[in-house]
């Protein structure tokens, strides 16, 4: 079937079959492979991206279910070359170590802060609760979204800081 | 991980995708959000010949405001019901409950319409559609019918829908002015379904007694039901913490509870009692 | 000044290509004419193989080629390291041949052109079985009434093993009170969140074959897997790219490895397999896995005298690599933090008819802290002391180091009273037993729970190993002054391309930037032995260390000749040589660098180039320790339970990088969490997988987890340079017996004294519907 579909700001169009999940056909067809595969049950995470605008599975969703709408990968979050606050504060937090669901989890991170600009704790955690880490235990990750949150909010000139990590050992 | 072959259709209408499931009869199965049926295709426990996809069909992803009912088209996602304004205003249960399916990126996708055909016995809608006396409206060849939800869920995996049959929209009556409802859910650890779901409205007199009540369980049962017994122990009494405690006892008393590894029938049976209770609580409480 | 990096919060540098979706893992490498392995596996825990029927399959569109036992036996015995006396080890060929012995093996590879073509030709393979009677239970098989699941044995005991130190049956003789008890640790399944993936690729003309693989030991696969297919090791180059996580999971040789390999030399073709989530579940090995029965002598002042500890450990049908060594580190602990001066264990190594257990984060470690740290609390409720009371008793003190235990181990160093005092005023010891009397007083149960650890890291030195025990690096700074290092160990997520960098930067008085780790590539990379046991840092970054300074000492040789100074004056300091009389005259590291390469004007017997290259062997492991403390609620209606507080002190000696010591506590607690409250690997009686998916499976989710607080104290390892000690397993060590013993705390009022884990609403419910005392 004939599909065509928006990543990242750039047209796709392919002749697929209707079975291709639509991560395949990010991850083989688009060659963007930042998108990762973790369970085949829709419980890890690790495929979200957004389908016009709101966080998805990708392992979840048939490729022909994007036909005409809009992907948008994590390849596409950084900007000439700059981080995007939420990537950037990941690194800063250490909100990743192995990095397999870290695509996955600032995706939806990214849904979070949309929908709720200054989220609490309970309610970042409650946002990512599709998005499975097996290294960080999640409290760095938890950071990672709540100092992106803050940077977002602040003024623009304030996300331009390189900030240093604070120092965590007592 | 990768489904086995099918063919896809995209129809823009309900009758046009009726004819085509009429036309392909049991082999095809229709596709909404996919988060039911798109998993048990990966795993290959569904393998559907024909997928029918609603995703297009646009009349049905519609909440609307009409009056006394609210109408929300089958395609309306756990999402969008969650976050609706209209709906959180004048029926608080429902997003409420669509809160507490699996995670944000499941209720981005999956769909009421969805779910219910699905009917999983652990799913979540199932004990506040019932608590709200919804309508389901089904079209199939000879037009359109509607269904109430106590009629609707038959069994494990199985309603009302007969072959052809799709589900277009569900009619929820708003609460009535200074009704409460909650939906209280022991969740199963892994997959975030309910071990025992309760959703409960009441709405008290003017002397705080239980004027209407509606209690309905999922996640017990091989379908969710009303508990009957229970509203009617409660009409017209004070809804004390001893009150709603004495109603609720063996609430899953005659049912057919299922057991599995996540909980044993005995502790499933008894989880139905303390949530049924903390969800009357909750819901006299707000 | 150069900048000292050691001991800061550095932001790691492998993170803006993870962040950015750029990494590539294995599944994210492309070949062209890349064909797909997809496996049939046994739907059966043990059965027959009459016959397989590949016939509508081979015609499939795409199918290039089907593979079953038969076709791979010139293949080798997937490897297994234990060296333990008389053990049996049954034949684990990489595509079953005859029988299946575990739901999950592999029995028949199919490979296509595409991945969907191979998944469906895989379907339409038919393998007719006769099912057998399985053996899930370890007790059971071990009994002489069950049938052996290998023909060539006679029963299904693997193997016997007894560690014994000091007077037993004298300690028991002595002892005011015995107390016994029955604990187990269920398996788990280690879920790194990347499943395994081997690409595999063979050129006839250069006889090279690489692979490809998701592992943590790419050395120890090369020479495994090179045995295996009978080739020169030379000819075979393992790379790992990215590692999506291992926690002991992947530091393995899989049947997987060497079959992609064989296939691709009798194709000629490259060809990749990606586990599946379901794969993963059944035939990538698990952990813990023991039950057993220990006893505790002891005085009526609480002093343990002695501790017997005799177990079945589950091992499942076949060993991989370590199997059968992970109980022997469960005995070489069980002392833990005490002065135990008698200790037996006996392990009976038992055949099911499951996956392999093997190596998973702690491995066998949290099962030797979980029992003493249990037991210590058995001591305590059984004498009515305070548990930290017990635990103060039968400490070493800090000056007893380096304490030898009854086990033959000698503790480095430690300080256990330190961290026990840090861990219960961050923790609010006091405060919360005042609570928890108040709220007994109310039908709310409270909890608090200790756990005191110490465990065995920096694995090891060579003759405790199987296959040696030291670390390798080599240090070479180019021309223009950069800095690679090449490490033997294969981090995979730990973060220590910044950490050895840091290392190899504060030495060389170079900035941050201009190091970079090379890792997990044996064609570049000198033979190491992997990331594994908190090892990486302890022996690679001491490796790292050793070979900067002999670097720095071979430089000094050509500076001083620069110079024109003799040699005992020449300083280094912050990236530059010095004179050490007239500190003007200088050369900076990039200028000695640049002359050693170019090579003009070098001092007689001066070796051009500028690299070092050292293997560092460690004297002793190194025992990092800690205390945890934890509170929480039972719900008694639901058996819920709910952390309300979590404080851990952990010493993992000096500390390289903060942050990153941090994320390693996290995410060690929180897989213990997953195992005190949630997870378990289980088998129908007939073998079958029951929690084969992540939605039977839970693994914890951040809504799980509590708000952890962490401190440290910090007492340096002697047994290396750097003083560290390793840090990637204390986490979940420490935890699990803490979580455990705030719950059994909290059920104290229903006459609770253990519980097994997990320790999930269900079980917690049944212990609380009695009267409450």
């Amino acid at each position: 079937m004939q599909i065509s579909l928006s990543i990242n700001g750039k047209r796709h169009q392919a002749d697929v079959e209707p079975r291709l999940l639509l991560v395949h056909f990010l991850r083989e067809n688009a060659q963007l492979t930042g998108t990762h595969i973790g369970c085949e049950t829709s419980v890890c995470g690790a495929c979200t991206v957004l389908l016009d605008g709101k966080a998805v599975k990708s392992c979840t969703l048939l490729a022909v279910q994007a036909n005409n709408r809009e992907v948008t990968t994590i390849e596409a979050l950084a900007k000439d070359g700059k981080l995007h606050p939420i990537q950037q504060a990941f690194w800063e937090e250490h909100g990743l170590q192995c990095g397999y669901c870290t695509p996955g989890m600032i995706m939806t991170a990214h849904q979070l802060l949309q929908d709720n600009t200054q989220p609490t704790d309970e309610e970042i955690r409650r946002g990512i609760e599709g998005n499975l880490c097996r290294c960080t235990g999640y409290q760095h990750i938890v950071k990672a979204i709540r100092s992106a949150a803050a940077k977002m909010h602040a003024a623009p000139a304030a996300v331009k800081e390189d900030k240093q990590p604070e120092t965590v050992a007592r | 991980m990768i489904p086995e072959a099918f063919e896809y259709f995209s129809p823009a209408s309900t009758q046009e995708a009726i004819s085509l499931s009429r036309r392909y009869g049991t082999d095809a199965k229709f596709l909404s959000g996919g988060h039911s049926l798109v998993p048990m295709m990966k795993l290959r426990l569904a393998t559907p010949r024909q997928v029918i996809d609603l995703g297009g069909i646009q009349e049905l992803a519609q909440i609307s405001d009409q009056g006394e009912k609210i109408k929300i088209g089958a395609l309306v996602t756990h999402r969008a019901i969650e976050t609706s304004q209209t709906l959180k205003n004048r029926c608080a249960l429902l997003p409420q409950t669509a809160s507490e399916i699996g995670d944000v990126q499941v209720r981005n996708r999956g769909t009421i319409g969805g779910s219910i055909a699905h009917a999983d016995p652990a799913a979540d809608y199932p004990a506040a559609l019932l608590a709200l006396d919804v309508q389901i409206e089904i079209e199939g060849d000879s037009g359109r019918r509607q269904v109430p939800a106590v009629d609707f869920f038959l069994d494990l995996f199985t309603t009302a829908l007969s072959p052809g049959e799709l589900i277009v929209a569900i009619h929820v009556p708003a609460l009535p002015r200074g009704a409460g409802s909650a939906y209280q859910k022991l969740r199963q650890q892994a997959s975030g379904f309910a071990i025992a779901g309760a959703a409960a409205v009441v709405s008290k007199d003017e002397g705080g007694k239980c004027q209407k009540i509606a209690v309905a369980l999922t996640g017990v049962g091989p379908k969710a039901f009303r508990l009957t017994r229970v509203e009617e122990a409660l009409r017209g009494k004070s809804l004390t913490e001893s009150n709603v405690t004495r109603a609720c006892k063996d609430v899953a008393a005659g049912v057919d509870v299922q057991g599995d590894i996540h909980a044993s029938t005995e502790y499933r049976t008894a989880m139905a009692d303390v949530f049924a209770r903390r969800a009357i609580l909750a819901a006299a409480a707000g | 000044m150069a900048q000292r990096y050691i001991g800061q919060s550095v932001k790691r540098t492998e993170d803006p290509r993870l962040v950015s979706g750029l990494a590539h893992y294995v599944d994210d490498i492309k070949l062209p004419d890349l064909h797909y392995v997809s496996f049939v596996r046994s739907i059966h825990g043990h059965a027959k193989i009459r016959r397989i029927d590949n016939s509508a399959a081979s015609k499939m569109p795409g199918v290039v080629r089907i593979f079953t036992g038969e076709d791979c036996r010139n293949v080798g015995s997937v490897p297994t390291a234990g060296a333990l006396e008389n053990l049996k080890v049954p034949h684990h060929p990489v595509l079953a041949l005859n029988k299946v012995r575990y739901v999950g093996e592999p029995v028949v590879a199919v490979v296509a052109q595409s991945l969907y073509q191979a998944r469906d030709a895989a379907d339409a393979v038919v393998v007719d079985y006769e099912p057998l009677a399985a053996v899930v239970d370890p007790i059971k098989a071990a009994s002489p009434e069950s049938k052996p699941i290998h023909d060539e044995f006679s029963d299904n005991i693997a193997y016997t093993w007894t560690l014994s130190g000091g007077d037993v049956k004298q300690a028991f003789k002595d002892a005011d009170r015995i107390i016994k008890q029955r604990m187990e640790h269920q398996r788990l399944i280690p879920v790194a969140m990347e499943p395994r993936g081997v690409i595999a690729r063979y050129f006839p003309g250069e006889k090279e074959l690489t692979i490809w693989s998701s592992t943590q030991i790419p050395h120890l696969m090369r020479t495994q897997v090179a045995i295996m297919l009978g080739l020169p090791e030379n000819r075979l180059r393992v790379v790992t790219p990215e590692v999506g996580g291992g926690f002991g999971s992947k530091l393995n040789v899989y049947g997987e490895e060497a079959l992609l390999g064989h296939i691709a030399m009798q194709l000629g073709k490259p060809v990749k397999w990606i586990e599946t989530r379901s794969e993963n579940f059944a035939a990538t090995i698990h952990g813990r896995g023991q039950v057993g029965d220990v006893e505790i002598a002891i005085k009526n002042d609480g002093q343990i005298l002695g501790i017997t500890y005799k177990i079945w450990a589950d091992l499942g049908a076949y060993h991989q690599l370590l199997t059968p060594a992970i109980p022997t580190l469960t005995g070489l602990m069980l002392p833990g933090t005490y002065r135990i001066p008698a200790i037996r264990m006996d392990v009976t190594g038992v055949f099911t008819n499951k996956m392999a257990t093997d190596a998973y984060r702690g491995a066998g470690r949290p099962e030797a802290t979980h029992v003493i740290e249990r037991a210590a609390d058995l001591v305590a409720q059984e004498l009515n002391m305070d548990p930290v009371e017990v635990r103060r008793k039968n400490f070493p003190a800090k000056k007893d180091f380096p304490y030898s235990t009854a086990t033959g181990l000698s503790y480095d160093s430690g300080n256990y009273e330190a961290s026990l005092k840090k861990a219960l005023k961050l923790g609010e010891y006091k405060k919360w037993r005042r609570e928890q009397e108040k709220g007994r007083k109310k039908g709310r149960y409270l909890g608090i729970g200790i756990s005191t650890y110490v465990e065995i890291c920096a694995m090891g030195p060579s003759p405790a190993m199987p296959a040696g025990g030291w670390e390798s690096a080599t240090v070479r700074i180019e021309p223009t002054g950069k800095v690679t290092v090449l490490t033997g160990a294969s981090p995979h997520g730990q973060g220590q391309e910044t950490s050895f960098a840091q290392i190899a930067a504060e030495m060389l008085g170079v900035d941050l930037d201009d190091v970079i780790v090379i890792h997990g590539d044996t064609a570049i990379v000198q033979y190491g032995i992997g990331t594994f046991g908190s090892r990486a840092t302890a022996v690679g970054g001491t490796a790292v260390y050793r070979a900067v300074q002999q670097l720095i000492k071979k430089a000094s040789v050509l500076a001083a000749h620069l110079l024109k100074l003799p040699k005992n004056q020449v300083a280094f300091r912050d990236g530059k040589f010095y004179s050490s009389s007239n500190p003007e005259k200088s050369l900076t590291l990039q200028e000695v660098a640049l002359a050693s390469h170019i090579a003009k004007n070098l001092p007689k017997n001066y070796e051009p180039g500028l690299s070092a290259t050292y293997f560092f062997e460690p004297k002793n492991f190194t025992f990092p320790f800690g205390a945890h403390l934890c509170v929480v609620e039972a719900d008694r209606e639901t058996g819920s339970v709910k952390i309300l507080k979590y404080a851990a002190v952990d010493d993992c000696g000096k500390v390289i990088n903060p942050l990153l010591v941090e994320g390693q506590i996290h995410g060690g607690i929180v897989q213990s969490l997953g195992q005190a409250f949630m997870e378990e690997a289980v088998y129908d009686e007939n073998g079958q997988l029951i929690t084969g998916t992540l939605m039977d499976y839970a693994i914890p989710r951040a809504m799980d987890v509590p708000w952890l607080e962490l401190d440290r104290t910090e007492t340096p390892s002697p047994v290396n340079p750097l003083g560290v000690k390793g840090v990637g397993e204390a986490g979940t060590i420490g935890a699990t017996p803490a979580l455990v013993n705030a719950v059994v705390d909290a059920l104290r009022p229903f006459g609770v004294k253990h519980i097994d884990m997990p320790l999930r609403p269900e079980k917690i419910w049944r212990l609380m519907q009695k009267e409450a005392q």
